[in-house]
């Protein structure tokens, strides 16, 4: 497989007796959007929070373009350019849009122990937020609190949010979550344009985003990877479709 | 920040300009006690200010703010009883040993949240207050007179009551000042961005536990050198300065003022200590037709009425007397 950018290696994770994660190995090359699907409690989230290092896992190894990040923290994998969103909307609410972006980008523009001049009137951290909320769509709100803003801009501004870190990986987690149609299919042609520049790792429960959009798919159900590979495949895959995708579409009749 | 001339601009103008006049009505009118009384605003003023870059911006509820004032209060009081009695060695002293301490405070507590917080801040201040009451050689629970004020090589003479007082005026302009500019900073905006949601903020990629470290740092370095002022205005340290009282009233100054706002914990400064000198005038000026010579003791119940107007303050105007002066922008 060309260039691993992200490689996981049998990573495990117990909370009492429920294995969230049992020896999950998987590979992402640089480029690819990888989708991991899976019915709820099948582990989804918790892979996320360990690849992120919210989470610690048990035994097995994380490497981010060839180095060990499994011991690192939170912060520091995000300066080697792993950016996270969160299926639960997690913003300041209390500022602007922009102010918000702007953020995300001093983060990564040197050390923040600067006490003289006005954070909100530096070209260096407002031009390239203002370019990040433009990728996805939120040019026009800039200004408004975030609070104010509806839902659905709440899921574009936590992508602009990842994007402003200028990472060199995304890990998505149900950037759909709770969208309308209209909103879910501006936020699939937001990721198709991401995906043009970015290796992307995406949870998703809207099978129609995650079939349009993945180069692969993982299975994971009980913490296991059931199948991996591209879309046609896992279509066809009959222990797939047993274990989630039928019971999806019994459900919808 | 731009001048325009706003409602609460206007009332802070009139406020600064007002505070400025003090020792001139009072030289006029030869009322001392109006000197006395805002030099203690002024001071609490400058500490309620520090308590807002951690308090309000920064959203850490320290519950054992006062304590800084006694440790910067004892430097003085210390070094003069040792016969040290030169300003520019206190003052530093002051601040630096209280910059320590908000760093020994601030690096554990500042690992736990909400409550626990609470109750680690508090805890250390009480820790230091009993230190303070067993302090023999310093007056112990009685506290320590300071028979001489901080010399400062005939540059400034501090008792004199005029001098000293726009000495604190000075000091009080100046940290709202540079609490301003901090704030709007990318240190300021990395504390403030941490009050609203840590746990983002460290998955953008800011460590923030050095930050809110530093901003509680400079608040206790700033709270530390008011202490000193304290010291020097009223001549006498005592544990008393840094009980959990005190704490109790820093904290409501700066709600009652307006957290997270530059000016609103001197406003919550002037409203609360105008507070407590009228208020007992007032309750036996209205009761004392009534209940005759009872009216006397209702007056010492003061803080029956108090109680109440600070919760509709806190119920009704969230950013305090400053968020309704600006019209409710916050809300």
């Amino acid at each position: 497989m060309a260039d691993p950018l992200l490689e996981i290696e049998a990573l495990t994770k117990r909370f009492g007796g429920v294995i969230a994660s049992d020896s999950i190995s998987l590979c992402v090359p640089k480029g690819e959007l990888h989708a991991i699907i899976g019915p709820n409690g099948a582990g989804k989230t918790t892979l996320i929070g360990q690849l992120a290092g919210e989470i610690a896992p048990d035994a097995g190894r994380i490497r981010f373009e060839g180095r060990d990040v499994t011991a690192l923290s939170v912060d520091r994998r995000s300066q080697l350019g792993l950016a996270r969103s969160f299926q639960i909307t997690s913003l300041f609410l209390d500022f602007t849009a922009l102010d918000n972006v702007a953020l995300a980008v001093q983060a990564h523009a040197g050390h923040s122990f600067r006490f003289w001049r006005n954070a909100r009137r530096e070209a260096e951290l407002r031009t390239p937020a203002r370019a990040a909320l433009a990728r996805v769509g939120l040019a026009a709100r800039e200004d408004v609190i975030v609070s104010n803003l509806s839902h659905g801009e709440h899921r574009q501004l936590e992508i602009a949010m990842a994007l402003a870190t200028t990472p060199r990986m995304l890990l998505l987690d149900e950037p759909m979550a709770g969208m309308g149609p209209d909103e879910s299919a501006r936020m699939v042609k937001t990721l198709r344009e991401l995906k043009r520049g970015l290796t992307i790792l995406l949870i998703e429960h809207d099978m129609e985003a995650v079939f349009a959009l993945a180069d692969r798919i993982t299975v994971l159900v009980y913490g296991r990877i059931i199948a991996s590979g591209p879309p046609e495949a896992i279509r066809a895959n009959a222990e797939v479709r047993q274990a989630y995708l039928g019971e999806q579409e019994d459900r919808h009749g | 920040m731009t001048a325009a001339l706003t409602p609460r601009n206007v009332v802070i103008a009139v406020l600064m300009l007002l505070l400025a006049a003090v020792p001139v009505y009072a030289a006029v009118t030869a009322n001392t006690f109006l000197v006395t009384l805002f030099t203690r605003v002024l001071i609490l003023g400058m500490a309620a200010t520090s308590l807002n870059l951690i308090l309000g911006y920064g959203g850490m509820v320290s519950f054992g703010h006062a304590v800084y004032l006694g440790i910067g209060g004892y430097a003085v009081g210390i070094l003069a009883q040792e016969g040290a009695s030169s300003g520019f060695l206190q003052w530093p002293v002051a601040i630096l040993v209280s910059a320590l301490f908000a760093l020994l405070v601030g690096a554990l507590s500042l690992r736990t949240r909400g409550v626990y917080f609470i109750m680690i801040t508090l805890a250390f201040a009480q820790l230091v207050y009993y230190f303070g009451v067993g302090l023999d050689r310093y007056g112990a629970d009685d506290g320590l007179t300071i028979r001489q004020r901080s010399q400062f090589a005939g540059l400034l003479n501090l008792s004199d009551r005029a001098q000293f007082y726009y000495l604190c005026l000075v000091l009080l302009v100046v940290s709202i000042y540079l609490i301003g500019r901090l704030v709007n900073s990318r240190f300021g905006m990395v504390i403030q961005g941490a009050r609203s949601n840590d746990r983002r903020m460290r998955a953008i990629g800011f460590p923030t536990f050095r930050y809110r470290l530093t901003a509680f740092v400079i608040a206790g370095a700033i709270c530390g050198l008011a202490g000193a002022l304290l010291a020097n205005h009223t001549g006498f340290i005592s544990p008393a300065t840094m009980h959990w009282t005190r704490s109790g009233d820093l904290i409501v100054m700066v709600v009652l003022g307006g957290m997270g706002s530059a000016f609103g914990p001197l406003i919550g400064a002037v409203a609360l200590l105008s507070l407590e000198e009228a208020l007992p005038v007032l309750i036996r000026v209205v009761a004392s037709p009534l209940f005759g010579d009872a009216a006397l003791r209702m007056a010492e119940y003061w803080q029956i009425v108090l109680g109440p107007l600070f919760l509709l303050v806190v119920l009704f105007a969230r950013g305090g007397i400053d968020g309704l002066l600006a019209g409710a922008r916050r809300g």
